[in-house]
């Protein structure tokens, strides 16, 4: 409890993986919340990185992190694209009204 | 290490509840308010167990670009009102199913990092240890800019690709503006332009503009 191990930290990463999984199920708002959901997700990945790379002494982890964040920040980019498109489109952006393809 | 169990305890606690209050939230920008005070507490522990550089870029990238672009577009695009009336009629029939796949994902990822454990050794390549004598920005330079160049120059190309994708996403041509031409200034000639009118005596002309 007192030593902080790589445990904790993978403890840690898997419980905010867990909370964003949570949020795209039960999400009952609009678009943005669930794209900061995928965020979140992308966060846990790098803190299992991060510290594997610490834990494990291998600097590959955090070259990886890197990339992650890239991409990461890319796809929010692109993501709040289309969400500013789909409101000018239909006026809504909410999960309830969005079922044009009956899914 | 007592002191290093206490900010570890005390910066996850912090992250673990901004980042349920992210999904808990009813106000959207409070959501957004919630995920920048997650990633300053995951920078900060990222900070703390020595990934200096990647907590710094942690910063700039997810609270200086990402979390401000999304409280960007949230006020932009004014959804923080309507979320009250549509939380009321919203149905609640796919809440259980949600939470028993959350829960075997949860349970998966513990069994993982349970069984970790007990074959330590299938981990243990070493390809690139950490040099403790350089920096951490340092030593990272030194890998990114020689081994990963490729990879880092096609993370380069991501990024542009990203651009101008929301660039020609949210790109709206507007009618009813003067804009300037430049080739229909250029190639105007004077037998566009001017046309000479033989003006009868007493007469006048009406020029229609």
């Amino acid at each position: 409890m007192i030593e902080i191990t790589l445990q904790n930290y993978l403890i840690l990463g898997a419980i905010i993986f867990t909370i964003g999984i949570i949020g795209i199920f039960l999400n009952r708002k609009n678009l943005i919340v669930i794209l900061m959901c995928i965020e979140l997700l992308l966060l846990a990945v790098n803190i299992n990185l991060v510290s594997f790379s610490i834990f494990l002494n291998d600097l590959n982890g955090q070259i990886f992190t890197l990339f992650i964040l890239t991409v990461a920040a890319a796809e929010a980019a692109i993501g709040l694209a289309i969400i500013v498109v789909y409101y000018r489109n239909s006026g809504s952006i909410y999960v309830e009204d969005i079922d044009r393809l009956k899914g | 290490m007592i002191a290093h169990s206490i900010f570890f305890y005390f910066f996850s606690i912090i992250a673990i509840i901004s980042s349920i209050m992210v999904i808990a939230s009813k106000n959207t920008v409070h959501s957004v308010f919630f995920l920048i005070l997650d990633f300053i507490s995951i920078s900060c522990l990222f900070i703390m167990i020595g990934a200096e550089f990647l907590g710094m870029i942690m910063l700039i990238v997810y609270v200086g670009a990402v979390a401000v672009l999304f409280l960007f577009v949230v006020m932009m695009l004014n959804v923080a009102q309507k979320d009250d009336q549509i939380l009321k009629k919203s149905s609640y029939s796919h809440v259980p199913f949600g939470l028993i796949i959350s829960v075997v994902i949860f349970s998966e990822l513990l069994i993982v990092i349970g069984g970790w454990k007990y074959k330590p050794n299938i981990v243990s390549p070493k390809s690139l240890t950490i040099d403790e004598n350089i920096s951490n920005a340092h030593s990272i330079g030194k890998v990114l800019y020689t081994d990963y160049i490729h990879v880092f120059q096609l993370s380069g190309i991501i990024l542009l690709v990203a651009m101008i994708g929301a660039i020609v996403l949210t790109f709206k041509k507007r009618s009813g503006i003067k804009r300037q031409s430049y080739i229909e200034q250029i190639s105007r000639e004077k037998s566009s332009g001017v046309s000479l009118v033989d003006v009868e005596i007493n007469r006048g002309i009406k020029i229609d503009d």
